[in-house]
């Protein structure tokens, strides 16, 4: 039988394709390519978990994997209200998951993470939810780690051992819904059928033991991707006015590392030029502990772990006209929030009841009224008070910083390439 | 063409199980896989789906308490605690001899007699501890709960005067099936279509319409599907009219099968109305005796028909058509993306009709009054008339039977309202409207109620009602979308930050952009409506969700005292 084709249209342009063709087939077949993370071509009825591809039809909403295109048709697909749509059950994921991108083997060939550098995802604007989610090493060649879950449900769908039994399914139901594996036939894979199962995960929730070796960073998917094309930035809303006195900066890292410090250093002979535009107040670089003088701009790195934290961050958001929070551990947690899982009770207990052995009378937590007191877990920067702009990485790129900082010193115009723009 | 997956019999095979010893074991649940030919992961996904199958001894005697909002109100707190209490059982747990289980429900359609609860699947209403307290008593002296079960009022407070009651009115079995033998099936669908009848599930989809749509098809066998899951929290009025008159659903049943040619019909009832199962069974036997089931029904054209009841397991979804096949289907029950409606692909992948049970009982009406008679009460859009379930704060809790077409007003004064403030409309999923909105008309034209009116005077917290909402969706999402099973999650830790005083306006706003995100975004309708009410309540009361909220500058309601809570109780300092 001979595939009928159609015309229909999208924003307003005629595309043409076989009828009855999922849309995002089709669109891809014109060169447009949907956003999308549960869509696997020949999964017939499509999944539609993910709700990434949203586009609108006739007024309505639709996941675009689930609509057929027929003669006629009108789509909407570039509007800002869809654009923002994608971007939100993007950044719903990564707030329900513990996605730690630094931390995870799949970092760079991972769906999730691609699609938010695509669409520009520096925070996400949902809560974390911080849930204690397991890894599960009892299968044989598999392991499932269930904090990178985003349960797109192919999987499910896809992996089956032989006599056609599903190895995957959904358990339970609403906010507690997870995928589980089944033992008994999984054991039954291939390496083969072992290895396609990892790279069906969109993300890094299924892995292989020992075949995951993650490629070294400039080789990986979306490092090779459109490396040198812009990502879409939103505009930075409180720019300083620019003037011809030096501007002043304050920085300060809180529970951090110093990487987006060092990386702040990476600018290299831009620091000269720094040097020649501001003055440095309040930072670890001058050792400077206090405001002197009102600042233009705070530059925050590490997210809240205990009570000096937040004082500090209170005095910077109270002292600074703008605040850039950089780096994942200053924009949501990043790697400290691995506790937020556990209660802090266990995480003390695990440090220090558990490990001293030489202590007569058994565990002893430090507290001294010297010593900050540690918050229930890690809060991101903006739980606490306003952020003015995002920064991403671990540590974020050194030349996406300098391009920021210049933008809201100097009010130059930038765009982030792609390589530039980095989780991890 | 997908394969079409048929694990009918897997619901049963849990319930034989989970009512044997109160709980599904790994050796259950492979056993069953087994006897399925399924494997485990299959079995044990679809059991965790169903609230009511544990996969833990859950106790000789499983108590589910109703924590919908009605019960909340009711008394639900000191009840809950005089459970725990009496048995000595942890919520959510068993006591140590494992004799009580005592665990959380949404409504179990009692909402005019709350609290309300179920012991091992019988109704036990309007608790207060000290009935607790003489329940437990006796069931630990041996009292079969049989014996201590409430019986259960259903009270119908009003039917239209001057005889146009068109459900609750004077039932002579037969008298609609009557019409069978000088009828096509084409002449019922016709009938039926001419009366505009309008589903009354909550789409509003005509009755007639999807009959016909189904009656084309040219795959058989078709389906005749019964939807009695009854969830949606407020909503009672099919566990009344299958109590006073099963007849008149079995009757449009009937009626639809013979209009759609289909030779089996299916009553999918939900677990919480388990005790009206030998009612129905009953009723079908005697309408089996009579000729109406089974071979050679009686009619202009040859018909054999029968219905079968298939038991729930205690997911608010399954409402939901999609979701309620595949649970037919011994599947968990998720809605399906809308590819293809159960009128072209339905139970099997077969034509199916799904009806609510209200939808049948007027059908039958609809043929046994004539089209016309029905279409001269209501409203245009909405003809006929619609029973409420009326509940909350207000004297005379229970079914209404309105003429499509009152007003507010006129149902607040029949229902005896004390100092109404605000109506929750169709349940959670429905819309809130302020009680000053006397004026507004039940009809399809203006507010389509799916069943359900909710009372809540001025002492109400507003902010209570929307957190149990939200709990609701969380819970009960199929978990199968973002939007819907992350978007309740989230919405509920946003609600408890405006709880705790930590909201700002900021929030506010966020709050409305994330509902109306997970409207635009999710994949079926729950997920669309689960925000509808708070989105709804920010509109018709807005002082009151300014007043929740402070404003403290650019820094954001962080509360640092209790956020040092845990360290200071962990090393000791008061």
């Amino acid at each position: 039988m001979k595939e009928k084709v159609v015309s229909f249209t999208i924003d307003g342009k005629k595309y043409q394709a076989p009828e009855g063709q999922s849309l995002i087939k089709a669109a891809e077949g014109n060169g447009i390519s949907i956003p999308s993370l549960c869509y696997y071509e020949h999964i017939d009825p499509p999944l539609g978990t993910c709700r990434v591809c949203m586009v609108k039809s006739d007024g309505r909403s639709f996941a675009a994997c689930t609509l057929k295109v027929r003669e006629g048709m009108s789509v909407e697909f570039n509007t800002p209200e869809l654009n923002d749509a994608r971007k939100a059950m993007v950044e719903m994921l990564f707030a329900e998951g513990n996605h730690f991108c630094p931390a995870c083997e799949k970092s760079g060939d991972c769906d999730l993470q691609g699609l938010g550098y695509r669409l520009g995802v520096t925070i996400s604007r949902f809560p974390h939810l911080f849930l204690d989610r397991v890894i599960d090493y009892r299968p044989k060649r598999i392991v499932v780690d269930h904090n990178r879950c985003i349960l797109c449900r192919r999987c499910v769908e896809e992996v089956k051992a032989e006599g056609q039994y599903p190895v995957f399914s959904f358990l339970n139901r609403g906010s507690g819904t997870v995928v589980q594996i089944d033992y008994e036939q999984e054991a039954k894979l291939s390496d083969n059928e072992a290895m396609r199962a990892m790279h069906l995960c969109p993300v890094g929730a299924i892995l292989v033991r020992g075949k995951s070796r993650p490629r070294p960073r400039g080789e990986r998917k979306y490092d090779l991707q459109d490396a040198g094309g812009d990502v879409e930035q939103a505009p930075i809303k409180h720019s300083v006015s620019v003037g011809k006195n030096k501007k002043v900066i304050a920085t300060t890292s809180l529970a951090g590392c110093f990487g987006c410090h060092m990386s702040l250093l990476d600018i290299d002979e831009e620091l000269v030029e720094i040097i020649e535009l501001v003055e440095f107040n309040k930072s670890p670089l001058t050792d400077i502990k206090t405001f002197s003088k009102r600042c233009d701009v705070g530059i925050i790195e590490g997210g809240c772990c205990n009570d000096e934290n937040v004082e500090v961050l209170r005095a910077f958001r109270a002292n600074c006209d703008v605040l850039v929070a950089i780096g994942e551990c200053a924009i949501w947690g990043g790697l400290p929030a691995m506790r937020n899982v556990v209660s802090l009770e266990e995480c003390l207990n695990e440090a220090y009841g558990h490990a001293t052995s030489d202590v007569e009378e058994g565990k002893v937590i430090p507290h001294h009224e010297d010593l900050p007191e540690l918050l229930d877990r890690i809060y991101g920067c903006n739980e606490v008070v306003e952020i003015d702009y995002y920064i991403p990485g671990c540590p974020p790129d050194a030349s996406h910083l300098w391009k920021v900082l210049k933008n809201i010193i100097l009010g130059t115009g930038y765009s982030v390439i792609k390589s530039e723009f980095k989780y991890d | 063409m997908e394969k079409i997956i048929d694990h009918s019999p897997l619901l049963n095979l849990l319930w034989a199980r989970q009512d044997a010893k109160g709980f599904i074991s790994d050796q259950d649940i492979h056993d069953i896989a087994e006897h399925m030919d399924l494997s485990f992961i299959e079995v044990e996904g679809v059991c965790t789906f169903y609230h009511f199958f544990h996969r833990r001894p859950a106790g000789k005697f499983i108590v589910y308490l109703n924590n919908s909002i009605l019960s909340d109100f009711s008394g639900y707190a000191a009840v809950r605690k005089a459970l725990e209490t009496a048995t000595g059982a942890p919520w959510n747990g068993v006591d140590r001899k494992g004799l009580f289980g005592l665990f959380d429900t949404s409504c179990i359609g009692l909402s005019d007699q709350e609290p309300a609860a179920l012991i091992n699947f019988r109704p036990f209403v309007k608790l207060t501890p000290e009935k607790v307290q003489q329940l437990v008593n006796a069931l630990r002296n041996g009292v079969p709960v049989d014996q201590l079960a409430d019986h259960i009022e259903n009270p119908v407070r009003y039917v239209p005067p001057d005889g146009k009651a068109v459900v609750f009115r004077e039932m002579v079995p037969g008298r609609a099936l009557q019409k069978l033998t000088q009828m096509t099936p084409e002449e019922v669908i016709a009938e039926v279509k001419s009366s505009n009848l309008r589903g009354m599930g909550g789409a509003f989809f005509p009755v007639g319409e999807k009959w016909e749509l189904c009656r084309k098809q040219p795959k058989t066998p078709r389906y005749v599907v019964c939807n009695a899951d009854e969830g949606e929290p407020g909503t009672f009025k099919d566990r009344v009219l299958m109590t006073k008159l099963p007849e008149l659903l079995i009757e449009g049943m009937i009626l639809g099968g013979y209009a759609i040619g289909a030779n089996q019909g299916i009553i999918y009832l939900r677990a919480e109305y388990r005790y009206l199962l030998p009612r129905l069974e009953g009723a079908l036997d005697r309408y089996r005796q009579m000729g109406w089931l089974g071979k050679d029904i009686p009619a202009r054209k040859h018909f054999d028909f029968d219905i079968r009841i298939q038991l729930g397991a205690g997911a608010y979804v399954c409402g939901e058509e999609t979701a309620l096949l595949d649970s037919l289907m011994g599947k968990r029950g998720e809605p399906w993306p809308k590819v293809y409606f159960p009128v072209e692909r339905g139970y099997l992948g077969l034509p199916t009709i799904v009806n609510n049970v209200e939808s049948f009982a007027t059908a039958a009406r609809v043929i046994e009054l004539g089209a016309e008679a029905f279409r001269r009460l209501g409203t245009p859009g909405s003809p006929g008339t619609r029973l409420l379930s009326v509940a909350g704060d207000c004297s005379y809790p229970g079914v209404y039977e309105i003429e499509w077409g009152m007003s507010v007003g006129e149902l607040l004064d029949l229902t005896g309202a004390q100092d109404p403030l605000y109506l929750q409309i169709s349940g959670p999923s429905g819309i809130g409207i302020s009680a000053a909105d006397r004026h507004r008309r039940f009809s399809f034209e203006d507010l389509r109620c799916g069943g359900s009116v909710m009372i809540f005077n001025h002492k109400r917290d507003l902010l209570k009602i929307l957190v149990n909402f939200t709990e609701f969706f969380k819970e009960e999402s199929c978990g199968v979308c973002t939007p819907c099973r992350a978007g309740n999650f989230i919405l509920s830790r946003k609600l408890e930050l405006l709880s705790r005083g930590l909201g700002r306006g900021a929030d506010l706003e966020e709050i409305r952009q994330w509902g109306n995100l997970m409207t635009t975004a999710s994949r079926c309708g729950l997920g669309k409506g689960a925000s509808n009410a708070l989105i709804n309540a920010m509109d018709k009361f807005p002082v009151y969700f300014q007043k929740l909220v402070h404003s403290k500058g650019r820094e954001k309601g962080f509360d640092l005292d209790s956020a040092l809570g845990d360290y200071r109780e962990a090393v000791g300092i008061k």
